[in-house]
């Protein structure tokens, strides 16, 4: 048993009884729950006891876990619960797992993204297990009259080994439920060598549920009288609302009404979650959704271009910020010629180590690269959707979101109504990568409810969803490297921004392995919207600085894995400079995983391979792409990750969606751009936007974890950002031409040994 | 409007409609069978795949007046108690990650397998490449693909 000192947040652990009268009830209708295997073992039980905010226990043993958390792909529905059973000590074949509404009385941190899951999970969720367990251990104690130190348990058992008796955790709940919950703070926890679940691969939760189409999302959501909604939004970023008439549709077949929808209040302070491209679009409700989305079609409106305008932003730290919205109609080409611009200006420092500028004068040599990437979309399947039904002045929610808490409050300033009044409840979301964190699809939906006065489905079609994305931004970097005559690196400067941010990590890798070390930011005011998008601004600079660095070993004539492991052995041994936000050991310690795994000194005739290694979101990934060349294109043939993100929590789980960031990452690195004309985007929907398909994923992908009892960190997004230069680097040793601007496929298009 | 009998997993419906309305909708917004997903409204996602006797076809573009004497499965309706060799591979290989596309995937992959029993990989490639997974779950579902193969 491990005691650990704990920050925790007590509301986790009440019982939902000394809730009852002010918190909102909980809908308990998925109780149906999910199993994850076919080996039921027991039925529901005849009543619950509730242990506390996350733990149930039934009279026969059953136990029913609650996933805090939103879902959106990565599987804590099932990691998070694996967490809680593990502490609670029951068998997970007799679990049942139901996913929490939002309810922030009785749960900490209901919120999907930063890959925090998991790691900001796993103390609060051990102990809310560990206390559960030790209301049963108490109850048992107290009813066999025997000091609970004596009581053991194991997999939804309690044991008095001394005097024989033996219990399931179902004949204790009933007393366990009113005993007093032990204290959180010095509750034992598991030594991490007793684990039994956690460790081990389990099936997610949802998966029979998903492959026999039940209905999961919020776009599948329907109650009785619902109406539909579409939405009309302006043609491009810099454009707004002039008018439009509303007797174009209204006579259409089915449909009730047509009406502007302003998302936000005038004097309303917005969160840097309230992020909307159009914050007054056009609602058409009817009775079907082809209905609606023929009249849509159908609407006569008209557009003016919007003046520049400032909004108040709350910022992270609480700070209001004034945002400047310019006015104009923006183009790509545009946006290009003045990267190219900031370029060559200075930019902000953000960190200066030794004296950059002095060794560059002295360099004998300078290698400088420029990388750039375009905007991109996130595409989630699930377009932008929600339900509502807002009944005088109680409205309950049922949309995709990542963050239920900040929309929470923004719904209940737009609806004017008490907080405490919103209720939102958390659907599987048909994935995330970030847009969902940007919510304003709920509050279009709760607004368009208010107005109608009845329960409304709210779907954007693909280009609605793509057109008003929360994009990622583009970027570029300007990397440059001094070296002396022997070929000595004797600095590094990066200078790096984009529309509308700056992609810079001032103090990772490789600051702290270089005497003479220069950073800049830059950035260029936009209309456009923009936001996080996995792995946001790691997604790109890893791409840059993994590129740069592979082509400065070669300029230095080291191997490229090697002259990596030199850098972050410096960074070990004498750090230069201070604040490096990386761990050097574990950074070489992928990198030295990868090698073995790929076995990177074996080279394969008619195999090119690339290495890349990057640390974001707290964990360490290094990966090894190998492409071939067949049909003049290029095949990726193997990709290996190594991946320290401390203890696995479910294994095969955490390698699928590793393998699908790999997917992503190369799909985004071939293919992935959006580009604007006049304010409008170009693409729409998939005929135009080329995502990763079938035949051009990986045939192999083998993810690898480094083995260690350090806490888990996060996994949702660190394997995405260093694909896009382990392909370069790859691409590069198999055409001899480096690729400085995603997407590639362009680019590969037009060299002669690929060409068709 | 206009009436339409379908023959949906075996069983008759009669819906009143707009002829042109696909049946992506009819499924979803009148008959309440929404394993059947929107993805793109123009048939180059595959989330809306269905059956149309025994042909995997996209449902969002295909309108109800086009299909009142075919039988038409969808994901709802592949098997009686979700234990489709496919629906069992893909549990077994624990696919899914949104899960949204899924269903889709597997539609295109069970007429796949209908008609080729044994598919190469090249085979699975080119009869899965109409169905995006946003989530890159494409080595999972190959692997799945191969495993229902060879169970059939």
């Amino acid at each position: 048993m491990t005691l650990i000192d704990k920050k925790l947040n007590r509301r986790s652990f009440l019982k939902v009884s000394t809730l009852a009268g002010g918190g909102m009830m909980l809908s308990f209708s998925w109780l149906a729950g999910c199993k994850p295997t076919p080996e039921e073992v027991l039925t529901m039980p005849k009543e619950w006891f509730e242990l506390n905010s996350y733990i149930k226990i039934g009279e026969n043993g059953a136990v029913t876990l609650f996933n805090p958390n939103p879902e959106f792909g990565s599987n804590v529905k099932t990691s998070l619960p694996m967490i809680l059973a593990d502490e609670l000590d029951v068998d997970w074949k007799n679990v049942f797992v139901e996913q929490a509404d939002f309810y922030p009385e009785r749960f900490d941190r209901q919120f999907t993204g930063g890959s925090q899951g998991i790691r900001q999970g796993w103390t609060p969720l051990r102990t809310a297990g560990a206390t559960a367990r030790q209301l049963i251990v108490n109850a048992a104690a107290q009813t066999w009259n025997v000091s609970a130190a004596e009581i053991t348990t194991s997999a939804g058992m309690v044991e008095h080994k001394a005097s024989g008796k033996k219990a399931g955790y179902g004949d204790m709940a009933s007393l366990a439920g009113t005993l007093e919950a032990p204290d959180p703070e010095t509750v034992k926890l598991k030594d991490i060598a007793d684990f039994n679940i956690i460790g081990t691969s389990k099936k997610n939760v949802d998966g029979p549920n998903i492959v026999t189409g039940k209905p999961l999302f919020a776009i599948d959501h329907k109650v009785e009288g619902m109406k539909y909604a579409a939405i009309v939004q302006p043609p491009a970023f810099g454009m707004q609302l002039k008018s439009f008439d509303k007797n174009s549709v209204t006579s259409m077949p089915g449909i009730q009404d047509a009406f502007e929808v302003k998302i936000f209040k005038d004097d309303y302070g917005r969160n840097f979650f309230d992020t909307t491209s159009f914050p007054s679009l056009i609602a058409i409700v009817g009775n079907s959704t082809w209905e609606v989305l023929q009249a849509k079609k159908s609407i006569k409106a008209e557009w003016e271009k919007a003046p520049e305008s400032t909004f108040p932003l709350a910022g992270r730290g609480g700070q209001v910020v004034d945002v400047k919205v310019p006015e104009g109609l923006e183009n790509s080409t545009t946006h290009k010629a003045k990267m190219n611009e900031y370029i060559t200006k200075s930019g902000n420092i953000l960190r200066k180590d030794g004296d950059p500028e002095g060794a560059f004068k002295k360099a004998a040599r300078v290698l400088e690269r420029t990388y750039s990437a375009p905007f991109l979309a996130h595409n989630t399947m699930e377009p932008m959707n929600a339900f509502a039904d807002v009944n005088g002045d109680k409205a309950i929610i049922y949309g995709p979101t990542q963050a239920p808490e900040l929309i929470r409050q923004t719904i209940a300033n737009s609806l004017g109504l008490p907080i405490e009044n919103i209720q939102i409840n958390l659907a599987r979301m048909g994935g995330g990568f970030g847009r969902r964190a940007y919510s304003h699809h709920l509050t279009e939906a709760a607004l368009i409810s208010q107005k109608i006065q009845a329960p409304v489905k709210m779907v954007y079609t693909r280009e609605d969803d793509m057109s008003a994305g929360v994009y990622r931004p583009t970027y570029s970097a300007t990397y440059r490297a001094a070296l002396d005559e022997n070929n000595n690196l004797l600095a590094l400067h990066v200078k790096a921004g984009g529309i509308p941010e700056s992609p810079i990590h001032a103090n990772r890798f490789p600051a702290g392995a270089i005497d003479n070390y220069l950073a800049e930011g830059w950035q260029i005011e936009s209309n456009i919207t923009i936001g996080a998008f996995r792995a946001p601004r790691s997604n790109f600079i890893a791409g840059a600085e993994q590129s740069f660095l592979d082509e400065l070993a070669e300029e230095m004539g080291k191997d490229p894995i090697e002259f990596r492991l030199e850098l972050l052995k410096r960074a070990e041994t004498n750090p230069v400079g201070e604040n490096n936000d990386y761990d050097p050991k574990r950074y070489a310690g992928v990198l030295e995983l990868v090698r073995e795994k790929s076995n990177w000194s074996n080279t394969t005739a008619g195999i090119s391979r690339g290495v890349s290694a990057y640390f974001c979101h707290n964990s360490y990934v290094a990966e090894v792409v190998d492409i071939s060349i067949k049909d003049r294109q290029p095949v990726v043939e193997n990709v290996y990750a190594a991946v320290d993100c401390g203890i696995v929590v479910n294994p095969d789980s955490a390698a699928n969606m590793g393998e699908g960031a790999i997917v992503d990452g190369i799909g985004n690195a071939f293919y992935g751009e959006l580009t604007f004309e006049n304010g409008a985007p170009t693409k729409r929907n998939f005929d135009t936007y080329r995502m990763i398909r079938h035949k051009e994923a990986p045939k192999k992908i083998e993810v690898h974890f480094v083995q260690n009892n350090e806490a888990p960190t996060g996994l949702g997004e660190p394997l995405f950002p260093p694909v896009f230069a382990a392909l370069g680097n790859s691409l590069y040793k198999a055409t001899g031409k480096r690729l400085y601007e995603q997407p590639f496929q362009p680019q590969l298009l037009e060299m002669e040994n690929l060409r068709m | 409007m206009a009436l339409f009998n379908l023959n949906i997993n075996g069983k008759s419906h009669q819906v009143d409609l707009d002829p042109n309305t696909p049946i992506l909708w009819v499924l979803r917004d009148h008959l309440d069978l929404v394993g059947t997903k929107f993805g793109c409204g123009i048939a180059q996602c595959g989330a809306c795949t269905i059956h149309l006797d025994g042909t995997a076809i996209r449902s969002c573009q295909l309108p109800i007046s086009a299909v009142e004497d075919s039988q038409i499965t969808t994901i709802e309706g592949l098997s009686k108690d979700g234990d489709h060799p496919l629906q069992q591979a893909w549990i077994e290989h624990d696919v899914p990650q949104c899960g949204y596309c899924q269903a889709g995937q597997i539609m295109t992959a069970a007429a796949l397998l209908k008609e080729n029993p044994n598919p190469t990989d090249a085979d699975i490639e080119n009869a899965m490449n109409g169905n995006i997974c946003r989530c890159g779950t494409y080595t999972r579902i190959k692997a799945a693909i191969k495993t229902a193969a060879k169970s059939a």
